[in-house]
């Protein structure tokens, strides 16, 4: 049985502190897009300062490291068990090196559990595949972005939309706007189309790991997040809500089967601090990717 | 582009200035957050302040005549020397301070405060008729933050948790941006007005 803690915890400290070089480009666009001196463009010129130093000292891109959100692919015949341990001892030890801050508190109380760890805490999400090696994805997801997100039952008395890719994109731009830039704008969208309540989320959380610049692999949706992009950005809401040309970065759709009877459109938001790793343990070697 | 204040601020500098407008802030100011605004407005401005918190009432008056207070539950170290350092030091939502907010304003005599998310009309109100801004800090810029954070001066009522005490500390061009002004102007309430119109205009309404 391979042990993994140390490696989870050089992924910890990589999502936390270096941001992944497709969202530092996407960031350092939009300033470039913005109007000289504006407070659009001030407030890039801040993120990208702060991304610079954050991988320069090694602290935190972010105070609020958010939750520790992992997707964890095995071989055959590896224990989950034991990597779930090791995850949690990781998330431990992290946090004790502060590239995490303590952020797991007990939900009626309050009480803060000092390490990380509690109920359901970090989300670990397993799957056992095909190959030989190990690959860890881990999310880092802020509370204040992790409140703008949103679910639609389509239709419904308070939101009239038709079930089909009109509909989606309907939610999309209503959720974005009632967002404005209280999610830490510019932002990634991950929406969730089809599913039950959870599935749909889960979906949408998961499209955050896909690079920036990919492609989807259905035509209509590709074509649909690249309008959603730019009608979201015709908003004029821009960084932090102070107006301007970038309110998202991306946004990212993924479909899943669903019952006749229902048709849930989900949005997960994730700030500019778009903290996602993704690593690859084979016989020892590890690799570290930026997105998958 | 970006203006230069220094506490204490003046009146006249802060009715000079307007939304979207950026500042970068120096001088000594002080953290505070839930726990900071409810005791503020339960012991100094509703209570009487009883003769165990005199002490802080009168530093509390002093620095924030003129003065700032920042939405923010930092991230503080003691270093080997026993001095305290800030390691992250970004805005906390300001919203949930709005039951307050405009009390502080008047009674300390505070010119500015700064935070994330903007805040409601009580507080816009007490902008305009006492003559202060509010500062919205880059959310999320923690790291960069703290470097701004030249000196911690001293903490008060660290019995609240180092989150929710006073931090009274000394800053040099912090980077903010006027989104409430002294002339009863929120950014917040523009953009948000603006691109619901644009939203109604894809969604052929």
């Amino acid at each position: 049985m391979p042990d993994i803690t140390e490696r989870v915890v050089e992924l910890i400290k990589s999502a936390s502190t270096d941001l992944s070089p497709d969202v530092e480009q996407a960031l350092l666009a939009a300033k470039t897009a913005e109007a000289a001196g504006s407070a659009a463009e001030g407030a890039l010129q801040t993120v990208l300062e702060n991304v610079r130093m954050s991988r320069t000292t090694g602290r935190p891109i972010c105070q609020d490291t958010g939750t520790p959100i992992f997707y964890v692919w095995n071989p055959e015949g590896v224990s989950q068990r034991e990597l779930l341990k090791q995850i949690r001892a990781a998330v431990r030890i992290a946090t004790e090196r502060a590239y995490l801050r303590p952020n797991a508190v007990a939900a009626l109380s309050g009480k803060n559990s000092g390490d990380n760890t509690g109920i359901d805490f970090p989300t670990v999400h397993f799957e056992e595949w095909g190959h030989d090696y190990i690959q860890v994805g881990l999310l880092l997801k802020g509370g204040g972005s992790e409140n703008c997100g949103a679910q639609y039952s389509i239709p419904s008395p308070e939101f009239e939309a038709s079930r089909d890719l009109k509909g989606v994109r309907k939610a999309v731009l209503d959720a974005a706007h009632k967002a404005q830039g209280f999610g830490c704008s510019p932002g990634v969208l991950g929406v969730g189309v089809g599913g039950d309540r959870v599935t749909s989320m889960l979906k949408a959380k998961e499209q955050l790991f896909r690079p920036l610049a990919d492609t989807n692999a259905s035509p209509e949706l590709d074509a649909l997040e690249k309008q959603l992009q730019r009608e979201i950005n015709e908003l004029g809401i821009g960084p932090m809500g102070f107006g301007g040309k970038t309110t998202v970065l991306g946004v990212k759709i993924g479909e899943l089967h669903r019952v006749p009877a229902s048709f849930f459109v989900s949005i997960a938001y994730m700030c500019w601090a778009d903290r996602r790793k993704v690593m690859t343990i084979k016989e020892g070697n590890v690799a570290l990717l930026a997105a998958r | 582009m970006s203006t230069r204040l220094t506490v204490p601020i003046s009146e006249k500098d802060i009715r000079a200035l307007h939304i979207g407008d950026q500042v970068l802030l120096s001088g000594v100011i002080f953290t505070g957050r839930d726990a900071a605004h409810k005791y503020m407005v339960e012991t100094f401005i509703k209570g009487k302040c009883p003769s165990g918190e005199r002490v802080l009432y009168d530093v509390l008056k002093a620095g924030l005549r003129g003065g700032v207070i920042y939405h923010c539950g930092p991230v503080v170290r003691k270093r080997e020397d026993g001095e305290y350092q800030f390691v992250a030091a970004g805005p906390t939502t300001s919203i949930r301070e709005e039951p307050y907010q405009g009390a502080v304003i008047e009674h300390f005599g505070l010119r500015g405060v700064i935070g994330k998310g903007g805040m409601s009309e009580k507080t816009l109100a007490a902008c305009q008729k006492h003559g202060a801004v509010y500062l919205h800090a880059i959310g999320g810029a923690a790291t960069l933050i703290a470097e701004s954070v030249k000196q911690v001066v001293a903490v008060h009522k660290l019995d609240f948790g180092v989150p929710e005490a006073f931090w009274q500390i000394r800053v040099e061009d912090f980077p903010c941006v006027v989104t409430m002004d002294s002339h009863g102007q929120s950014l917040h309430e523009k953009i948000e007005a603006d691109s619901k119109r644009k939203l109604a205009a894809l969604l052929g309404q």
